[in-house]
């Protein structure tokens, strides 16, 4: 398992799953890609299928109607895997915590295995690469 | 023989960051019908923020959505200031100006790179994000935040802008940005793959738009001649000198070139506010709002946004509307994309600038037939029974209303 985690570590493919948010975490992800930060030197690429993910990347809220789906993806995802929550609302609800609309669904960490938080509303693209780097040094281990 | 197929897309697709689900029905390459469900991303925002203070809702209203940040909050705030008919500092008033604009700016160009990338042609994605990084700098360096700005609060904004940083902002933007745009204007508008790409591709008529009531640059571009800012000048709108972009074609070029020559003009805005910009306080602290309704608009991105504030006197609103422009240009799809290719379907669904975030209403669901409880048709029955309760209560007698009517509603 750890030599399989070690290798995986070597290029992470994203892929990136937005669950009810404000596009604000969706956009700084996409932004990564693009020229000033542009993450794909070290290997990190987004990819269109869970299938062929290494890396779930969630933004937003879970919501009644998302906490379902974001099931569904994690168990489609290959493993070993990673599962990252980008933003404050998925790593702990923020302004939301309230709502209708989420009184039954619980922070990420709830519903699945988190293995790196970065919060922010919304992180910067500098953030989100600490982040990744930090979870990269910890497994690759 | 026709054979139709109905092509789900989504709710989470790749190519769109965010849930939607779109039904298409197809016959061989032609779209022949079009289905679209939202309400993956509902969160409850308009209930959210009558738990809230006014102060606090100015945040939450960011929330709605990234990309307009910052035209929610101004709806909000023009609202709240209706109902007391607040006088804004002239300084407030130009900040304001100054933030809305950066934000067109940076969403315009964010739309750019999009649409190229919904093309296959990635190198206007990379460029126009590029070039957008100078703009989120600019808004970093004012607000202290690249994309949630929490300048505004009733009353005025919440940070003043540094008069002695006005020179290194209108370098960014004339020595970085201007170049880029017309970069990108000649990179885009004389480009005849693109032109190849795009003319006469879902063409919305001038009438239709009408109909359809569509707004922002997706009326502008069918030739109809609307724009908040001038119409109904808000901020320091009305100040300033600069025009209003107008295409009579109503396809998708037009929308793309209404959206380049648009930053032109934001570009030309953002130097009369930095140069005018005038000394004062920047708020009014208002100790109190009275009791009664106010309504708000700003012209966002993607047309018109408007919030509506009831006030009960409390420090609270007690019910607060939120109308966002995406949901006037969504059904405008039937129009356009019907009879077109699937190849094109996406670029037409995306230049409207769809932001489903924004968009999110709830729709009643029957989930063990799976019927929508609340539909279009159900709406349109309240609608109407609305209006002939209203005119039982204005007096006018059953016979009255249905000749006016049409027919007797139940």
């Amino acid at each position: 398992m750890s030599v399989k985690i070690k290798a995986l570590t070597k290029s992470l493919w994203v892929f990136h799953l937005s669950t009810a948010s404000c596009n604000n975490c969706d956009i700084e992800i996409l932004d990564l890609l693009t020229p000033r930060h542009d993450v794909e030197r070290f290997g990190i690429l987004l990819v269109g299928s869970i299938r062929h993910a290494d890396v779930l990347l969630v933004t937003g809220i879970l919501n009644k109607q998302c906490k379902p789906i974001v099931k569904k993806m994690y168990d489609q995802m290959p493993k070993p895997g990673f599962v990252i929550a980008v933003g404050t609302c998925t790593a702990g609800r923020g302004m939301f915590s309230n709502t209708y609309m989420v009184d039954e669904a619980e922070p990420l960490d709830k519903v699945l295995p988190v293995d790196a938080y970065i919060p922010g509303c919304p992180p910067k693209p500098e953030a989100i690469i600490d982040g990744i780097v930090k979870l990269v040094k910890a497994k690759g281990k | 023989m026709s054979h139709k197929v109905t092509i789900p897309i989504g709710p989470y697709h790749p190519l769109q960051e965010e849930p939607e689900f779109y039904k298409l029905v197809v016959d061989g390459e032609r779209v022949v019908d079009i289905d679209v469900r939202i309400g993956w991303n509902h969160r409850g925002i308009e209930k959210l923020s009558e738990s809230k203070s006014f102060d606090q809702s100015a945040y939450l209203v960011e929330r709605i959505c990234g990309i307009c940040s910052t035209s929610h909050p101004i709806a909000f705030v023009n609202a709240v200031e209706d109902i007391d008919e607040m006088e804004v500092p002239e300084r407030a008033l130009y900040i304001r100006t100054i933030t809305g604009e950066l934000e067109r700016l940076h969403s315009h160009m964010l739309w750019l790179g999009l649409a190229g990338h919904f093309l296959g042609y990635n190198t206007v994605f990379m460029w126009a994000w590029r070039y957008r990084e100078p703009i989120l700098d600019v808004l970093e360096a004012i607000s202290g935040n690249r994309n949630n700005y929490a300048m505004m609060k009733p009353g005025g904004v919440r940070r003043d802008i540094d008069n002695s940083e006005i020179p290194y902002y209108k370098k960014v933007i004339n020595d970085e940005l201007l170049p880029a745009v017309e970069m990108f204007k000649g990179a885009v508008l004389d480009d005849p793959v693109l032109a190849a790409r795009l003319k006469g591709v879902g063409v919305l008529k001038h009438e239709d738009a009408v109909d359809y009531s569509v707004l922002g640059p997706t009326a502008r571009a069918s030739g109809y001649d609307i724009d908040v800012r001038r119409d109904e000048p808000y901020a320091a709108y009305d100040r300033v000198d600069w025009k209003v972009i107008l295409q009579y074609e109503g396809d998708v070029f037009a929308k793309a070139v209404i959206r380049i020559l648009e930053m032109f003009e934001s570009i030309k805005i953002l130097n009369q506010c930095f140069d005018k910009l005038p000394a004062g306080p920047i708020d009014c602290k208002p100790k109190h709002i009275s009791p009664g309704d106010g309504i708000g608009h700003h012209e966002a991105p993607r047309g018109e946004v408007i919030h509506i504030v009831r006030s009960d006197g409390t420090n609270r609103p007690v019910r607060h509307k939120v109308r966002a422009p995406t949901f006037m240009n969504f059904p405008s799809f039937k129009k356009t994309v019907v009879g077109e290719t699937i190849s094109d379907a996406t670029i037409i669904l995306a230049a409207i600038d769809p932001c489903y975030c924004c968009t999110e209403r709830l729709t009643a669901i029957d989930h063990k037939k799976n019927n929508i409880v609340c539909g279009a048709e159900r709406l349109i029955h309240l609608s109407q029974h609305k209006t002939w309760d209203l005119g039982k209560s204005m007096g006018f007698s059953d016979s009255e209303l249905t000749k006016k009517m049409g027919r007797k509603i139940e």
